[in-house]
């Protein structure tokens, strides 16, 4: 069914995936002792939705900290864009299109919902703090393009309702959606999520679902998610890597995935009773 | 009755009234619409043009003239557009409930035989692709956002924006033919056709005729001096009259200005922003927008919500004489002018009511308390009574004659007339044509000399020649003993209570009432918060001690009022049950206007009902819900019975016939 021929593939739904967006070759993570990752290598390509699942403890977040510069791994490259990717700082990161949503959320609590999503296009932002002071020129023109810009991603996640509320006052599951209205303000190439739909309940995980297959449907933006919800990851994605205990044990569509022994020990199988 | 289009100077159909409003008001704001944070406007001119380029399209389609093209979504100037367009194209437009189920759009889209359906999203393309094999009918299907539709089969899909891009290439080609079609239409033609909800049975096909709409639009605007500077949210659902009438019909008549919400959570918001002057909303949004002032006045400091007190109870004194006209005392009217600067004036702006010229209400009873503190804050809130088969009005309340209790007097062009057993008709330029494809329903309704039975009862106040509803007629019945039973009037007024959202009342034939209640969550469990009354559930709260002794006391209060009223008193609620959940339209139990189907109601609860009269203290019951997707599940609970005290009543009089 599908061909993963470095060079992209085409889904079963009909989607044409590009060519390797960033790599990742052999990264091992330390801290102190404790191997977090430990030789792991995979690709994401462009267009797809790609997933990396496993138990509580695998290395998921770490590996997304890795992927968006937050942790810089002792070995291995992290190859994006065709260019291996030098040391760098996660707002240098950011400038190059990585944008991500946290899994503890992590928005401005005082600031209202469009202030929030505002932020997120600060990289698109070119002039000065004096310049947006005295709001003349050019910074009228930019903020009022940046504001377009926001209000479309606001109407996307049909949010309007709460344009102006300031986030504290709001509940989690649509904090989780001004999160990713936010990342996604930064137009970016790479859009991480670290489990987009943790604590949400059933209604809230399917719209966030659809959101999601939208985001990547209506803007082309390659995702990589981090999700506990089996059920949510063999939905939505494309391709799924499994990680356990800091190693990757699969690596495959959903359906491979679900068929591989190791995952199924390591993961599906394992009974708690 | 054979008025010609004369009257009207010649405009017989709304696309000659949309060519007369691109022309004498061009530059005029016609639509507006919240997208992206700014309201987006179109004059009369630019709307022409829009509507011009969708009809040609809709001819480049391949829609011929008597088709049907039905229309699915929020209010949405698009889909105001869509109307016009297939009017001017010789179709007729028959707009849908957008939150109706699969199975009740496959009827509606199987009775009528649409081969077109324009609607809003994924969500109702989805709906409609669901049924189609079912719709013999159906060819094309049009839709306004695009999103998610991307990977769909497009050869029978297309985009709103694509169908007006086609038209435009296409202008040379059917320019021509469209303003022949234009040309075609008359007084006669089809306007729109309009489903009824029905409280019984399947829904019924309403046609509506040009001269219905435009001759009802023309009246009712000159009734309230409506002119091309008013300005109307419209946040209805598209498939009720009401709406067509106002954002259709007056719209066009007048040509004021149709505003649309951003979406249906942002309504407040962009009611304030817009601050409409010509306002309807059904009773139930006038006391959520009341009940959220309250509880946020109990929320308030001990000083502001001694001032909201203090200055209320005058608007309560002074403020409807004030609003009619009536004399009221130099002092008072200061005092209510400081009042109007204080807490009205920012009360009103808050609630979006500033600019208020002419307020609607209708649908149901508005309780007395709600529609008083409306018009004492100076909002000008009127009722009227009328009925999609009417093109909305039949009776009307004029400035300065309004009250709570009744729905004013005959509106113009309308003859009315009470037949023996209570039942009102009616008989208007407004009329309806027909029942689409049911000539048996049509007959029993609309007799041949043009009147309509109405299905309500009610009768004439001698003094003031103002109509009273007491129920719909087929409800009205008599008890056992022989004495009058009319459940609405005994349901309104346990609705008037702010905690009591819906209340079904049972005794027809039987010698006591019994009634269901239903609380309103909001209310409740705002009490519940203030009181720190913990509850996981909406059934935990309905099932509360405390939440059922204040329904009791409410009961009583009732009871007490009831057994004032010598033709009613019989209906007195003797037990009654708070349900385990809400009356819904998902679950069959209510219409999509909201109106109880009593028949079902009873037939579904019945075990609840037998309990009621069979004097057990409990009953446990399960019930069947669906949930917004359509999956069902099943809830059980134990229901407490209460016994409520009822009034003695001395002299039991038997009902006039």
């Amino acid at each position: 069914m599908n061909d993963m021929s470095s060079e992209g593939y085409t889904t079963a739904d009909g989607r044409k995936i590009g060519g390797t967006l960033m790599e990742m070759k052999n990264i091992t993570l330390r801290f102190g002792g404790v191997k977090a990752i430990t030789d792991i290598s995979f690709d994401i390509k462009e267009g797809e939705i790609r997933a990396i699942i496993g138990p509580n403890g695998a290395g998921k977040s770490s590996m997304l900290n890795v992927i968006s510069g937050f942790y810089i791994p002792q070995e291995g490259e992290v190859w994006y864009q065709g260019a291996k990717r030098p040391q760098m700082k996660p707002y240098e990161v950011a400038r190059q299109g990585i944008a991500r949503t946290f899994q503890n959320i992590a928005l401005f609590d005082g600031m209202s919902v469009l202030d929030n999503v505002m932020t997120g296009r600060l990289n698109h932002m070119t002039t000065g703090l004096f310049a947006q002071g005295l709001w003349k020129g050019k910074a009228e023109a930019e903020e009022v393009e940046n504001r377009e810009k926001a209000e479309k991603i606001i109407d996307f996640l049909e949010i309007q309702a709460i344009r102006k509320t300031p986030v504290s006052r709001l509940p989690y599951g649509l904090k989780k959606r001004v999160e990713l209205a936010r990342a996604l303000a930064a137009e970016p190439s790479l859009l991480l999520l670290d489990e987009p739909m943790a604590g949400m309940n059933v209604e809230e995980k399917e719209d966030m679902s659809r959101f999601i297959l939208d985001v990547n449907d209506e803007f082309g933006t390659t995702i990589a998610l981090i999700e506990h919800d089996m059920g949510v990851v063999m939905d939505l994605s494309d391709r799924v890597v499994v990680m356990d205990y800091g190693k990757k044990i699969g690596d495959g569509t959903p359906d491979e995935v679900r068929n591989n022994q190791a995952v199924i020990d390591a993961y599906l199988g394992v009974s708690h009773d | 009755m054979t008025q010609s289009s004369e009257a009207t100077g010649g405009l017989c159909s709304v696309p000659a009234l949309l060519q007369r409003n691109a022309r004498d008001f061009g530059s005029k704001a016609a639509y507006r619409e919240k997208e992206f944070g700014i309201w987006q406007s179109w004059t009369w001119a630019q709307a022409e043009k829009e509507i011009e380029a969708l009809a040609l399209g809709f001819i480049n389609l391949g829609v011929n003239e008597g088709d049907f093209i039905a229309i699915i979504g929020r209010n949405r100037p698009h889909f105001y557009w869509t109307m016009v367009a297939a009017q001017s194209v010789g179709a007729v437009p028959v707009p849908l409930y957008q939150d109706a189920s699969a199975e009740e759009m496959a009827y509606v889209l199987e009775h009528c035989g649409a081969r077109f359906v324009v609607c809003q999203d994924q969500e109702q393309v989805d709906k409609v692709i669901e049924i189609q094999d079912g719709l013999h009918q159906f060819e094309h299907m049009v839709y306004v956002d695009p999103r998610g539709l991307r990977k769909y089969d497009h050869h029978a899909l297309h985009r709103f924006v694509d169908i007006q891009a086609q038209g435009r290439a296409a202008y040379y080609e059917w320019i021509e033919d469209l303003k022949a079609r234009r040309e075609k239409l008359t007084y006669d033609s089809t306007c729109v056709m309009l489903y009824t909800s029905g409280t019984t049975g399947k829904p019924k096909g309403v046609v509506l005729s040009n001269r219905n709409i435009i001759e009802t639009a023309k009246n009712a605007s000159e009734f309230d001096n409506l002119n091309a500077g008013d300005e109307i949210l419209a946040y209805l659902p598209m498939a009720w009259v009401g709406d067509f009438i106002f954002s259709v019909g007056q719209a066009y008549w007048t040509g004021f200005c149709t505003n649309c919400p951003e979406s249906p959570e942002t309504m407040m918001t962009d009611l304030r922003e817009i601050g409409p002057t010509y306002y309807f909303a059904p009773p139930r949004i006038f006391e959520t927008q009341l009940t959220n002032v309250m509880i946020r006045m109990e929320d308030a400091s001990a000083f502001k919500k001694s001032l909201f007190d203090y200055f209320m109870a005058h608007a309560k004194k002074v403020g409807p004489a004030i609003l009619d006209g009536k004399p009221v005392g130099f002092m008072d009217r200061m005092k209510y002018k400081l009042g109007e600067l204080m807490i009205y004036g920012p009360l009103k702006n808050t609630l979006g009511f500033s600019r208020v010229r002419v307020g609607y209400t209708a649908g149901e009873a508005i309780g007395p308390e709600i529609f008083e503190f409306y018009r004492s804050l100076g909002i000008n809130l009127k009722q009227l009574y009328g009925q999609t088969e009417a093109s909305v009005f039949i009776t009307v309340q004029p400035d300065g004659e309004v009250r709570a209790d009744t729905v004013g007097v005959p509106a113009k062009g309308v003859e009315i007339r009470i037949a023996e057993n209570g039942e009102i008709y009616y008989r208007s330029e407004g009329t309806f044509v027909e029942y689409y494809k049911n000539a048996e329903s049509t007959a029993s309704t609309k007799d041949g000399e043009g009147w309509v039975a109405t299905g309500d009862a009610g009768f004439f106040e001698p003094e003031t020649g103002h109509l009273r509803i007491i129920d719909r007629a087929k409800d009205v019945g008599t008890m056992a003993d022989g004495s009058l039973f009319a459940p609405k009037y005994v349901e309104n007024k346990l609705k008037f209570y702010p905690d009591i959202l819906e209340a079904v009342l049972f005794g027809n034939g039987k010698d006591r009432c019994v009634a269901f209640i239903n609380i309103d969550l909001t209310a409740v469990g705002n009490w519940a918060e203030r009181n720190n009354i913990a509850y996981a559930s909406y059934q935990e709260l309905a099932g509360h001690p405390k939440v059922l002794a204040s329904i009791q006391s409410h009961v009583e209060e009732v009871n007490k009022s009831v057994a004032k009223d010598e033709m009613l008193s019989g209906c007195q609620v003797h037990r009654f049950v708070v349900l385990h959940k809400e009356l819904d339209a998902d679950d069959g139990e209510m219409t999509r206007t909201r109106k109880v189907r009593r028949v079902i109601v009873a037939d579904k609860f019945k075990d609840i009902v037998d309990a009621l009269y069979d004097g057990a203290p409990q009953v446990s019951t399960t019930t069947e819900v669906t949930y917004e997707d359509g999956r069902k599940g099943a809830i059980s609970a134990t229901l407490s019975i209460i016994d409520a005290k009822v009034q003695a009543v001395s002299t039991q009089k038997v009902a006039a016939e």
